[in-house]
């Protein structure tokens, strides 16, 4: 038990390390195809953190939705709107309002940093239990299914709102 | 492990995104930045779902919560992409800077 504890410890900190760092690259990078590359780094550590906590239905549609649906779609934006393909220097703001930025999201960090630290301490997650993908779709279809309904709703808006939007006429 | 190890990992991923939000120009790289805070948002959600199954086996409230937001994340991914397309369409830029119109 010990050992799978550790096991799990090394693996989160190993995928964390991971995933913040392509973050970083994500907003620091000079290159928009390398910036969904590096988004892609980290989509697919946060499905294996899905798959630490034991979540295996949201791991599996985060890999299908997000690295196989809308980091394609990240793509086909980047080519039509024909970005510069090679190093462009005008991805960012200046540097006063990068610092500006930067300080607005450490002062954010330290805020939500304080407040978690506050209230969580060292609370354990307990015991993990696999959380089985017929459970989800029981949960689904019984406590949450207006809002099913109404997610449903929204994506079929969405979908007409983005072809009306992007159609040629 | 500690809920608090994925609610940190979780803060840091907004903090980051937020950063990108604030500090990108091109507005595809906005909204790759907006995806990261919905990541991290998910990642929250889902502790928090594994921390209350835990508790009790037949709570699944936050993973039910995480594929809703995966679902919406899709939606404004579909509609932002065709607003910037739209706006390259008319101004030949993605530049944020240049969607100045409004401003007195």
């Amino acid at each position: 038990m010990l050992a799978l504890l550790v096991a799990q410890n090394i693996a989160f900190y190993v995928i964390a390390a991971m995933i913040v760092f392509g973050a970083l690259r994500v907003v620091t990078c000079k290159n928009l195809v390398h910036a969904a590359l590096w988004l892609v780094l980290v989509l697919a550590g946060v499905a294996a953190q899905y798959i630490l906590l034991a979540a295996e239905f949201v791991a599996i549609t985060q890999v299908l939705v997000y690295l196989g649906a809308i980091v394609v779609l990240f793509l086909f934006g980047i080519m039509l709107t024909r970005a510069k393909t090679g190093t462009d220097l005008d991805l960012d703001h200046d540097n006063s309002k990068r610092i500006g930025a930067a300080v607005v999201g450490v002062l954010l960090f330290a805020l939500m940093g304080y407040a978690l630290w506050d209230q969580y301490r060292d609370d354990e997650i307990g015991n993990l239990v696999v959380q089985r993908t017929a459970e989800v779709s029981d949960s689904i279809f019984s406590t949450y299914l207006l809002p099913f309904e109404v997610i449903s709703v929204l994506l079929l808006a969405a979908l007409i709102g983005a072809i009306v939007l992007a159609r040629r006429d | 492990m500690l809920v608090n190890q994925f609610l940190f990992l979780g803060a840091i991923l907004f903090c980051i995104g937020v950063y990108g939000v604030l500090a990108r120009r091109n507005l595809v790289l906005v909204l790759m930045s907006i995806e990261l805070i919905l990541n991290a948002v998910n990642i929250n959600l889902v502790a928090f779902g594994a921390m209350w199954h835990a508790a009790d086996p037949a709570n699944l409230s936050g993973q039910v919560f995480a594929l809703f937001v995966i679902a919406v994340a899709a939606a404004e991914v579909g509609v932002g992409l065709a607003l910037v397309l739209m706006i390259y369409r008319n101004r030949q830029s993605i530049d944020a800077d240049d969607v100045d119109l409004l401003k007195g």
